[in-house]
């Protein structure tokens, strides 16, 4: 079943870059805008082994971790705290739902003024992107935690601590892990997307302006791809991680209905 | 052992408020097996809660060995209805059983050692590496009288424990309990909806009224034991206080608790409760 999913997916694939290349050789669409679907591939190939392309990848990769795992190591304990202080987070609740939907390329130019240099500036708006999925999937974690089980837990004699280590947070790490995969996504998203706006020493986004710049469409969309692999592969090694850590909850959601 | 005294809950307050307990009652001895059955929502739920210190009740006093509870009395255990939300999925049955052992101060191999008894004496040791959710809904029931028996509790108290799973492994549970309570001196406390399966296993059937529940009848069940599950249930005595229970729990609209209130605990003589009289005039 799974096999059979991961070669539909890649007829998918397939067809959709045959109809790029037959479109671009049988003149339909202009080469010089559009360049063909193989000239792209190639280029992408090109910049596995380019040093300059490799430097500004693992530029953003940077970034994107390090915004990452502060924002995680920030928004869970947070989020947990939130999360089993019900009266704490009537009152924060209104804050948190107006900060949540700024954009955070919004605050580039705040974020510039004050953040000690370019890369601090980045990791700061990845942070500030990626918190919120954290810090919501883990109240949302917290508030899912099984009455029953709690009471279980109590009615053997065990304390408000015990009974947040050994049942709440087991129970609400699942949560959690899914909020990381999903600001992982963000992350790389506003990483890119701040190299774009503002430029910087390296990273796929200050690439990508370079090779406009020169009119080099093809290695634009050739490190776009590379941009779209990257996330693609983080997601499918966090999802792994999901079902492999907490085969439990895939199996009780299916119990359950 | 346990010492149940004019026990009174109210939910909520103001006109919404919800009188759960309307002055509860009730003894239990050491060692003794109680059921306590009563019509659905009469609160029989709220009181294994308040004993269990899961509520804290709105008046009256519950007092475990002589000591008022405040808070879990220690040396307790429960087993809820809802095996599959009271077990912990990510802990193997084996875990499962041996966590609330930490509360005893053992260290892990002995917490593992006292686990593996009490997974043999509800015959599970082969499951003990599996998880919860890979065993029938039977099984986690008996993973779950296993932690509690592990913890060697002094009370324990379970909550319609049987009524989630099917006849056949319902009887089988009941025996269980029935093996179990021989082994290790219990005082068990069991709330059920199920008549015949309280008389069954109880030596007494406490009924309560609707709520706001009060103490109906206190019966004593005098049946010989070890009971069986056919032979005790073709009883006369068993079909006689199963009827009796059974006209207590169903009871009659003009059946209002004041009228309970002048039933005095402990009725043990026959007939087993006296009928009010206005309930006689037909």
């Amino acid at each position: 079943m799974i096999v059979s999913k991961v070669v539909r997916g890649a007829v998918g694939v397939a067809v959709l870059l045959v109809v790029a290349e037959i479109a671009g050789r049988t003149g339909l669409m202009d080469t010089q805008i559009m360049p063909l679907a193989s000239t792209v591939l190639a280029g992408a190939a090109g910049l596995a082994v380019d040093s300059e392309f490799l430097h500004d990848a693992s530029a953003t990769v940077e970034v994107w971790a390090e915004g990452l795992l502060v924002a995680t190591l920030l928004a869970v304990p947070a989020g947990v705290l939130l999360g089993s202080l019900p009266k704490v987070e009537i009152g924060l609740r209104p804050l948190i739902e107006f900060l949540r939907p700024i954009p955070s390329i919004a605050l580039i130019p705040l974020v510039t003024l004050i953040a000690a240099g370019d890369g601090a500036m980045k990791v700061t708006i990845v942070v500030y992107a990626a918190c919120w999925p954290v810090l919501v999937n883990t109240m949302y974690g917290l508030h899912d935690v099984d009455p029953v089980a709690r009471d279980t837990m109590r009615a053997f004699g065990f304390g408000r601590l015990a009974v947040l280590l050994r049942v709440a947070l087991p129970s609400a790490a699942p949560f959690v892990l899914t909020g990381v995969r999903l600001a992982a996504s963000v992350a790389l998203v506003v990483a890119i997307s701040a190299e774009l706006l503002s430029g910087g020493a390296g990273g796929i986004g200050v690439y990508i302006i370079k090779a406009g710049s020169g009119y080099r469409i093809d290695l634009m969309l050739a490190a776009t791809v590379w941009a779209g692999l990257i996330g693609l592969v983080v997601n499918a090694l966090l999802v792994r991680a999901e079902r492999g850590l907490f085969r439990w909850h895939a199996a009780r959601a299916g119990v359950a209905q | 052992m346990l010492d149940v005294v004019n026990l009174t809950h109210t939910y909520g307050s103001g006109p919404d408020a919800h009188r759960a307990l309307g002055g509860i009652d009730l003894k239990v001895s050491e060692g003794e097996l109680v059921c306590v059955v009563g019509p659905s929502g009469c609160g029989k739920s709220t009181l294994l809660r308040s004993i269990a210190g899961l509520v804290r009740p709105t008046g009256g006093e519950v007092r475990v060995k002589g000591r008022p509870v405040s808070g879990t009395p220690d040396d307790l255990a429960v087993v809820f209805q809802d095996y599959s939300r009271s077990l912990f999925p990510w802990l193997s049955v084996r875990d499962n059983v041996a966590l609330p052992l930490r509360r005893r101060g053992l260290d892990r191999a002995a917490r593992r050692a006292a686990a593996a008894e009490a997974l043999a004496a509800v015959s599970l040791e082969s499951a003990a590496a599996k998880y919860p959710w890979q065993l029938s809904g039977g099984m986690q029931q008996r993973v779950a009288i296993a932690r509690a028996l592990a913890y060697r509790p002094s009370l324990l108290l379970m909550d319609e424990p049987f009524g989630s799973v099917d006849a056949q492994t319902r009887e089988d549970l009941e025996d269980l309990v029935l093996a179990v309570r021989g082994h290790h001196r219990m005082t068990i406390v069991l709330i059920t909806h199920d008549i015949d399966e309280s008389v069954y296993v109880g030596d007494r059937v406490v009924v309560l009224t609707r709520a706001p529940a009060v103490v109906a009848a206190d019966l004593r069940v005098d049946l010989p034991g070890p009971r069986d599950q056919i032979a005790t249930r073709e009883l006369p005595a068993f079909v006689h206080l199963r009827a009796e229970v059974s006209r207590l729990v169903r009871g009659r609209p003009e059946f209002g608790p004041e009228e309970f209130n002048t039933v005095p605990p402990h009725t043990t003589t026959s007939p087993l409760v006296k009928t009010p009289s206005h309930l006689t005039k037909e």
